[in-house]
């Protein structure tokens, strides 16, 4: 199938006055059209400026300073401002993590959301009401009317997220990122949004990259996972190979690190602490924490290699590791 | 060393066999009050805590969840006479708490109970003092208690250090040079410094990354079998609660709902509330597969609690008899296994 987008070793730098902080530093990743892919990482793994940059809203003093984006046949870095803000909201859209930010607190939710359709579908003002009234009863807004011209700080972070949710969707665009969509909600609340997301995905025929550090979300909601760390990118593979047999050793420490609700197991520590990007480690970013490290393993950078169909990491050792997933 | 220990002995000597912790009716409103321009004016009640009650054992860990809102750190603190209480009462080695604290110029009980009463926070980012230096932060309980002599300070700082896994060089260091993990081991140091029986970890791994969590939850277990803290472990997070508690008490609006062993609470909730929490937890694990349960609605607002049972409105169990009458809290079904709920038979396996 087709790839919507491809991000082929991106480096997004950020020039700050202690040095230049290597967040995003050489990440590949690709997505089909129509699917949902999840970004999984810590902080500081890259993984939202990644998004900010194919969106091209990487904030100063960030920079793009390498790599290529196409999207839709198109390739991103190539084109200039007035082009990029006909796509953003139009093409691709963003639900982000506080939809207590995302929204402005001084707009009405009518506002918000007709805004987007007056600029980008060139919608009469009735048009657009009507049309704003569809996009909150469709993302399970209780009495939409009345909700429309209610301020932000009126709502719930459950239904402003909804709201976020329904802004992004209002141009049907082709991807969708929802950069840590219900990181502040309730598990109830989160429940009901990710099944929202998971619903309309299917409706809209939408491809969706999910931006994590829940390894609980991506077992639910995503086909394929890159594992993302220090910047770099360390596994991509489909999520049912991914969780059962992983070929790095991050991927392995991660399921192992993070507890259950369905179990109690003991938790293996990961040591030590996410590295600092402006002098990021030698060799492998992850071998200060590894336990399987070697000589090799701090002196030179491991190939992006593939394992099997679709299954691709970045690890000098993973011929002879026999890593275990979580059963 | 010898010293603190003879401080714990101290209290042990008060015990009576029960409990390290009974707690009794615990209820904490607050007031909603409307400012005018002259004066203020009472507008209602924020129903925070109601009635609640349960015990922790010496050695034992409690875990209190629930979502925002629910009363699980207001709980927390109105244990520790962080937060004055509006009624009930709380019973550690035998003395009351809120008695104790509760005396104007406090009685020298007072500092007593502070040293086996402590609290680890949230956010090691505003918890710790920026302006300290970790020698500083964790030695400041020796100027309040006066349980150490100054020329021991050194020594028991650099056994807190090696205790939490850090090192003695970082005594010298402030808390920006430390990465969030190490600050939460900083905040953990400081709340053993005075030798507690029992302390209240609010949310102690929320606000960090998910391979630095394992490494706290592993220590707060650790530091618990070396030296048998309590602890009431308080989180929104099932998964971390499971891992590290052995009973569950779930909290919605202000009241337990559930109280069990963990993996009878866990593998057999008998509150609708419980099962739809659990069951909205997502799990790392591919072949996981369970039925969501998605309830409608979201939480009321505690200022107006709803009649009858307290989740009555968002229960897909729920009949007339649950709006109209408040369910009792007992394990009539499965000992020890409390639970608050008029159907909660139906869901015994």
């Amino acid at each position: 199938m087709a790839k919507l987008l491809e991000v082929t070793d991106l480096h997004t730098y950020f020039f700050t006055e202690a040095g230049v902080v290597k967040a995003v530093d050489g990440i590949s990743v690709s997505v089909e059209d129509g699917k949902t892919i999840c970004l999984v990482g810590e902080s500081g793994s890259g993984k939202s400026v990644t998004a900010q940059s194919v969106l091209r809203i990487v904030p100063r003093p960030g920079r793009i300073v390498g790599g290529t984006i196409r999207f839709d046949g198109e390739d991103l870095l190539a084109k200039s401002e007035a082009e990029m803000r006909k796509m953003r909201g139009n093409k691709m859209a963003v639900v982000f993590q506080d939809p207590t930010t995302s929204l402005n607190p001084v707009y009405t939710v009518r506002k918000q959301l007709a805004d987007i359709l007056l600029l980008h579908k060139g919608l009469s003002k009735d048009q657009a009401n009507k049309t704003a009234l569809g996009l909150l009863e469709k993302v399970g807004i209780s009495d939409p009317e009345k909700r429309l011209n209610a301020y932000p700080h009126e709502l719930s972070g459950g239904m402003k997220q909804r709201i976020a949710i329904a802004r992004a969707l209002s141009c049907e665009p082709k991807l969708l990122f929802a950069d840590e969509p219900t990181t502040n909600l309730d598990v109830t609340i989160q429940a009901q949004v990710l099944e929202l997301l998971k619903q309309l995905q299917k409706e809209y025929g939408m491809t969706m990259i999910m931006i994590t550090h829940d390894m609980g979300i991506v077992a639910d909601m995503t086909e394929r996972v890159t594992v993302l760390y220090a910047g770099k990118v360390m596994e991509e593979a489909d999520t049912t190979t991914l969780f059962t047999s992983p070929k790095h050793p991050y991927t392995e420490a991660l399921l192992k690190a993070v507890p259950s609700v369905a179990e109690t197991r003991a938790l293996e520590v990961i040591p030590g602490n996410i590295p600092n990007l402006i002098e990021p480690p030698l060799g492998c970013v992850f071998h200060p924490r590894c336990k399987y490290a070697k000589d090799v393993c701090m002196k030179e950078q491991p190939e992006w290699e593939k394992v099997s169909e679709g299954h691709y990491a970045a690890c000098h050792r993973w011929r002879e590791l026999s890593l275990q997933g979580r059963s | 060393m010898e010293r603190t220990q003879f401080a714990r002995t101290e209290l042990s000597m008060l015990t009576d066999s029960g409990p390290l912790l009974r707690v009794r009716s615990l209820i904490k409103h607050f007031d909603v009050v409307e400012r005018g321009i002259i004066g203020r004016k009472k507008i209602g009640e924020v129903h925070a805590v109601d009635n609640v009650s349960f015990d922790i054992a010496r050695g034992e860990t409690l875990g209190l969840v629930g979502e925002s809102g629910c009363g699980k750190t207001t709980t927390g603190k109105v244990l520790l006479f962080l937060e004055t209480p509006t009624a009930g009462s709380v019973n550690f080695h035998g003395m009351d708490v809120f008695e104790v604290f509760g005396k104007r110029g406090r009685a020298p009980d007072a500092r007593k109970l502070r040293r086996g009463m402590q609290m680890v926070f949230q956010n090691p980012y505003t918890s710790l003092d920026p302006r300290m230096t970790v020698f500083d932060i964790l030695s400041e309980p020796f100027v309040i208690h006066r349980n150490i002599p100054k020329e021991e300070w050194k020594e028991r700082v650099y056994e807190l250090l090696r205790m939490v896994n850090l090192e003695e060089y970082h005594a010298e260091r402030y808390p920006h040079e430390f990465s969030g993990g190490q600050r939460q081991r900083i905040a953990i140091a400081r709340a053993i410094a005075v030798d507690p029986e029992f302390i209240v970890c609010d949310e102690p791994v929320s606000s960090l990354d998910v391979s630095i969590r394992a490494q706290i939850l592993n220590l707060l277990s650790d530091l618990q079998q070396k030296k048998h803290f309590s602890y009431l472990y308080i989180s929104h997070d099932l998964s971390s609660v499971r891992q590290i508690s052995h009973r569950v008490a779930v909290m919605y609006l202000g009241e337990i709902v559930e109280l069990a062993e963990t993996n009878s609470l866990y593998d057999n909730p008998l509150h609708p509330y419980t099962q739809a929490l659990i069951s909205a937890v997502p799990v790392p694990d591919v072949k996981h597969r369970t039925t969501r349960v998605i309830l409608p609605g979201e939480v009321p607002s505690p200022m107006n609690p709803p009649n009858g049972c307290r989740f009555h409105p968002r229960c897909p169990y729920a009949t007339d008899i649950c709006k109209r009458d408040p369910p009792a809290f007992e394990d009539r079904l499965v000992k020890g296994h409390f639970v608050a709920c008029h159907h909660a038979d139906k869901f015994v396996r």
